[in-house]
């Protein structure tokens, strides 16, 4: 029996580790949106070990130590071999609009990446369910395995490539295995697949085979494909995987926004892409500004002809391209800010004789810190606040962010960074143009709130805009325009071909002159959102165009179910690129979600026997639904809500997903005190649990904007640890009801156990990727006091619940 | 010896019957065209001309794209060609090559000579398409599938398009089939006066807009930025 403990700690911790690792990888092969799909298909790996229990007890119970051995070898076998066939499945994301192949890749996926949860699962619900005797020590050590897996994982990722961090994750299911092999009657057999393993893996054949195939037609992988272009530098963390590609042939020349005027060309650059996309450059200097002459021509340089010396904030310094646009304008002072070290370091030390030393330019100050952190921790006032380009045009262009949760681009960041700017200082924000107008467009109306917030009366004296043929830049002042600097930012624009789409007092004849497009859209949409009738034109707007907030922090988010019908319906007449596709994808993983859960967890149950009272399986059903979907309705949206705070979708995965584990395990072990305090006074333990939920999570609603302000420039372990503080009352309360609920049905209905645990593992498995659509369309706020909701209907349904037997029934 | 003749007979019976397939896909495919085209433009006049749609008639798309593609060779979408590239929606092709308004005796430039099915459109139109392509195994492939098919007019070559071409410049057209973060200082030198150039702009797969610059003799620039597709941004307007 002592040998089960570290084993169950080992599996647990591989699969949250394992989990983990897959958001990774495939953030880098694919995009950050997978994160949903990926809790998903680890829940209906869950969901479906429990189903399979069920039906094999009798078989695995008299076999217990070598169907776990089993289970934990064949972990430790698919998390490498379905890593490594996923990577072969031909999924192309950017084709689904043309091709509906790719939904069957998708769903093969989704299929290969739940097997090795399956086997994980397998084997936590044996010990559960072959070891009653020690459950409450199981679930300790399966807790605790969790925690450590995410702690492990997130370590592993400073030091190896995601890869090799799979090679290291996966000895722990093998150990797992060889422990409860020993003793298992199997023993022989499986130290011989233990030991034919271990012999490939040293043999080095896998390790071979795992390396990862990014798109092809992603930044990275079309950088490469150019002649003598060659990979300088990997370099891995939690943050991303950052590569510095060199291509001596055809030179690096990235300079978005550049006019069709200029006659300067920029230097030699070489080319750093995170997660294989998101290019920054970091550009040859040598000290001579004159090489650098193209930064005078870019529609982001526009800020520097209205300011004399100013002190410049540059969010997201990246290659540290607009460190040098800010040095070149003669700026004062440039403290810059970038989240990834790593990224830091390229600038600073492995490149810095190419990149000039900029970054020990006395007047720049480097700060290692998230965007939005720094800016509320920060007392400093500056005369500039810089936000370049920190997407690829690619990724922009093709909505594959679309489910991204960006909190640089929200109104209460606007807000922020408006309070660090001097009085009549400058935000400026370029983004990538996208025809006809999303972003732009959105940007205005997100800054056009934040003014009415602060009290500005008329924004429209406070807002700038130019565009180039792929770029738009937005000046917000602190203060209104004057008429010099009306004036300066013509003669910019006029001097650079770019079409200046807002000023105060700006004419129609002032806009859509060098770049035309078939309307002035930006011109006529910033006039539209300043003026009586905002809220109309953004609701007849075919793009999702309102404000993003913190509260709905989903800046990339254009897509409009109205509109579907006829981009799809323009698609083969070129309008391909109408349609956002990113918002689709996530459409088709809850659909699969819904029959592979169907196929894998409920279908299968149907073979049980189901002897219980009428009507108890129709309230108890239902009961056990709801808690699956308020249960990840909250899980999921404290998830994105903590990344404005954690700062990085993984770290938030990690602390969030693990907290709630720990913390509704230990609520989960308190239940049966619970039930027996409140039998004594009569009272429902669900009510309780669910009115302390309900109590929690509404304060939170209110003090988390709060004290996330309050102490998001703290240091990261400083944030872990208030992360982990807050989610523990909330989580412990959320564990009880499932808890009560299946002691109920032991005493009731013993036979609908199977059932509830299946019911509850669907209903989780959708809700998973349901939570993020509804967040997406209605906001954090609406998911979690849906959620709310959804637990006061499932505790009224407990109080409906028949009434015990006499005789309780075991479990 | 006859049993040989007989499988040779039949190989080439059947070859051809393919290449009458093809035929009609491609004549169907240029049927759509010719409705997007005239649909687009809400006019009598068709917004892509004849000479355009015949050059897209003549030339062999499924000679020009992988094998395992063929089928959809006639399908008006993009498909992949492999190298993260490839051939663009015939729709668009159509419309970049209208847009730069070539004439018989024209030199034109292609930067990005990818699967070499824009410059086997345009070869069909002027005089010389100078290509130039960046991916190596992707020169070679064109090169070779654009001598198959008898293109003596179409000039190849692997290197850096971003300062054009310069022993043929000056071009009266440029098509550049990728946009990149800027458009190249030297390509606009390389332009006639009176010249145009036209970009695709957008993710691969999924065109947004075409950019179309034009050279006054004055030696300015003048762009303009169109939807492939008539689009209105408002419900409600048209």
């Amino acid at each position: 029996m002592r040998r089960l403990f570290p084993a169950t700690l080992l599996v647990s911790a591989g699969a949250i580790g394992y989990e983990l690792l897959l958001m990774r990888a495939l953030s880098i092969v694919q995009w950050h949106h997978f994160a949903y799909m990926i809790i998903s298909l680890a829940l209906l790996g869950y969901g479906a070990s429990g189903t399979f229990i069920a039906l094999f007890k009798p078989q695995l119970e008299a076999r217990f130590e070598a169907a776990f051995s089993t289970g934990a070898l064949l972990f430790s076998i698919t998390m490498v071999l379905c890593f490594a066939l996923g990577q072969r499945v031909p999924f192309n994301a950017l084709e689904m609009v043309w091709n509906s192949r790719q939904f069957a890749y998708l769903s093969l996926l989704y299929l290969l990446y739940f097997v090795p949860f399956f086997f994980a699962a397998c084997c936590i619900g044996l010990a559960f369910t072959c070891r009653r005797r020690d459950i409450s020590r199981i679930y300790f050590f399966d807790l605790l395995g969790a925690g450590l897996g995410a702690v492990l994982v997130i370590g592993l990722l400073f030091v190896l490539i995601p890869q090799n961090a799979l090679l290291m994750l996966m000895t722990l299911p093998l150990i797992a295995s060889l422990l409860m092999g020993i003793p298992s009657t199997a023993r022989n057999p499986l130290m011989l697949a233990q030991v034919v393993w271990l012999a490939l893996l040293i043999g080095g054949i896998p390790q071979n085979q795992l390396g990862l195939r990014v798109s092809e037609y992603k930044g990275l992988s079309q950088a490469l494909q150019v002649v003598d272009s060659r990979v300088l530098s990997v370099a891995s963390s939690p943050l991303g995987l950052i590569t510095v590609v060199e291509s001596p042939t055809v030179p690096v020349r990235y300079a978005p926004g550049l006019s069709f005027a200029t006659r300067h060309i920029p230097p030699q650059q070489l080319a750093v892409f995170t997660d294989a996309d998101s290019i920054s450059a970091i550009t040859r200097f040598h000290g001579d500004f004159e090489s650098l002459a193209y930064l005078g021509d870019i529609s982001a340089a526009l800020p520097y002809t209205l300011l004399d010396g100013p002190d410049v904030l540059v969010l997201g310094a990246g290659g540290g391209a607009d460190v040098l646009l800010a040095l070149y304008h003669g700026a004062n002072s440039v403290d810059a800010v970038e989240l990834n070290p790593q990224m830091t370091e390229l600038v600073r030390d492995t490149y810095a004789a190419f990149a000039g030393y900029v970054y020990d330019d006395p007047r720049v100050r480097v700060h290692t810190r998230e965007a939005r952190g720094f800016v509320a921790q920060s007392n400093a006032t500056y005369d500039l606040i810089h936000i370049g380009l920190l997407d690829s045009f690619g990724a922009s262009g093709a909505g594959v962010q679309s489910l991204n949760e960006s909190y640089i681009y929200t109104v209460e960041a606007i807000r922020n960074y408006l309070g660090n700017t001097a009085p009549g200082g400058l935000l400026a924000i370029t983004r990538w143009l996208k025809l006809p107008p999303r972003d732009s467009l959105k940007l205005v109306a997100t800054a056009v709130d934040a003014l009415e917030l602060m009290g500005v009366s008329d924004p429209g004296k406070q807002l700038a805009l130019i565009r180039s043929w792929n770029t738009s830049t937005l000046l917000v002042k602190n203060g209104a325009f004057t008429a010099e600097d009306i004036s300066s930012i013509r003669e910019f624009a006029r001097a650079r071909s770019f079409d200046t789409a807002w000023f105060p007092g700006i004419q129609a004849v002032d806009t859509n002159r060098f770049n035309r497009l078939d309307m002035p859209y930006l011109y006529e949409g910033t006039t539209a959102l300043l003026g009586e009738r905002a809220a109309d034109y953004i609701e007849r707007y075919k793009f999702y165009i309102a404000p993003a907030t913190d509260d709905r922090p989903y800046y990339f988010h254009f897509f409009k179910w109205a509109t579907l019908p006829e981009v799809i319906a323009l698609r083969k007449q070129g309008g391909a690129g109408l349609i956002e596709w990113g918002y689709l994808v996530l459409i088709a993983t809850l659909l699969q979600a819904i029959i592979a859960g169907l196929v894998l967890i409920l279908v299968p149950l149907a073979r049980i026997s189901r002897n219980w009272p009428a009507r108890t399986g129709l309230h108890m059903g239902a009961y056990f639904l709801l808690l699956g979907f308020a249960f990840l309705f909250i899980e999921m949206a404290f998830i994105q809500k903590f990344i404005l705070f954690l700062s990085h979708p993984l770290y938030s995965v990690a602390v969030v997903l693990s907290g709630f584990l720990i913390f509704a395990g230990l609520g989960s072990a308190w239940s049966e005190h619970l039930a027996r305090k409140c039998e004594a006074r009569k009272l429902s333990p669900v009510v309780i649990a669910a009115g302390g939920i309900a109590l929690l999570a509404l304060l939170y609603l209110f003090l988390l904007p709060f004290i996330f302000q309050r102490f998001i420039g703290n240091s990261d372990p400083v944030r872990i640890i208030m992360s982990m503080a807050l989610i523990a009352p909330l989580a412990f309360a959320m564990g009880l009801p499932f808890p009560l609920g299946l002691k109920h049905a032991a005493e009731t209905a013993p036979d609908f156990i199977p059932w509830a645990w299946g019911i509850n593992g669907y209903a989780s498995v959708m809700s998973a990727v349901l939570a993020t659509l509804l967040a997406i369309e209605f906001g954090f706020t609406f998911v979690i006091l849906l959620a709310l909701l959804v637990y006061a209907i499932a505790a009224a349904l407990f109080t409906m619940l028949p009434a015990r037997r006499e005789s309780t029934a075991a479990v | 010896m006859r049993v040989l003749a007989a499988i040779l007979l039949f190989v080439s019976v059947l070859a051809l019957a393919d290449d009458g397939n093809y035929t009609a896909a491609r004549a169907a495919m240029v049927e759509e065209l010719w409705l997007y085209a005239k649909f687009v433009d809400d006019a009598d006049e068709a917004r892509i001309s004849k000479a355009v749609m015949a050059s897209m008639n003549t030339v062999k798309r499924h000679e020009l794209v992988p094998r395992s593609e063929r089928r959809y060779a006639y399908e008006n979408r993009p498909l992949p060609i492999g190298y993260g590239q490839t051939i663009s929606q015939p729709y668009i092709v159509a419309l970049m090559t209208q847009l730069i308004d070539v004439d018989a005796d024209d030199v034109v430039l292609e930067v990005g000579t990818g699967s070499g099915y824009q410059a086997a459109i345009l070869a069909e139109l002027v005089g010389h398409v100078y290509s130039i392509e960046i991916i190596p195994a992707l020169a070679i492939r064109a090169k070779q599938d654009l001598e198959r098919l008898g293109y003596k007019n179409i000039i190849t070559k692997l290197g850096d398009g971003y300062y054009g071409w310069e022993e043929h410049a000056p071009f009266d057209a440029i098509i550049v089939t990728a946009a990149a973060s800027h458009v190249p200082p030297p390509l606009i030198d390389q332009l006639k006066p009176g010249g145009r150039m036209v970009i695709p702009v957008g993710e691969r797969f999924m065109t947004q807009t075409l950019l179309l610059l034009e050279k006054t003799e004055k030696g300015e620039v003048i762009s303009r930025q169109h939807g492939a597709v008539r689009f209105v941004p408002l419900t409600g307007e048209h």
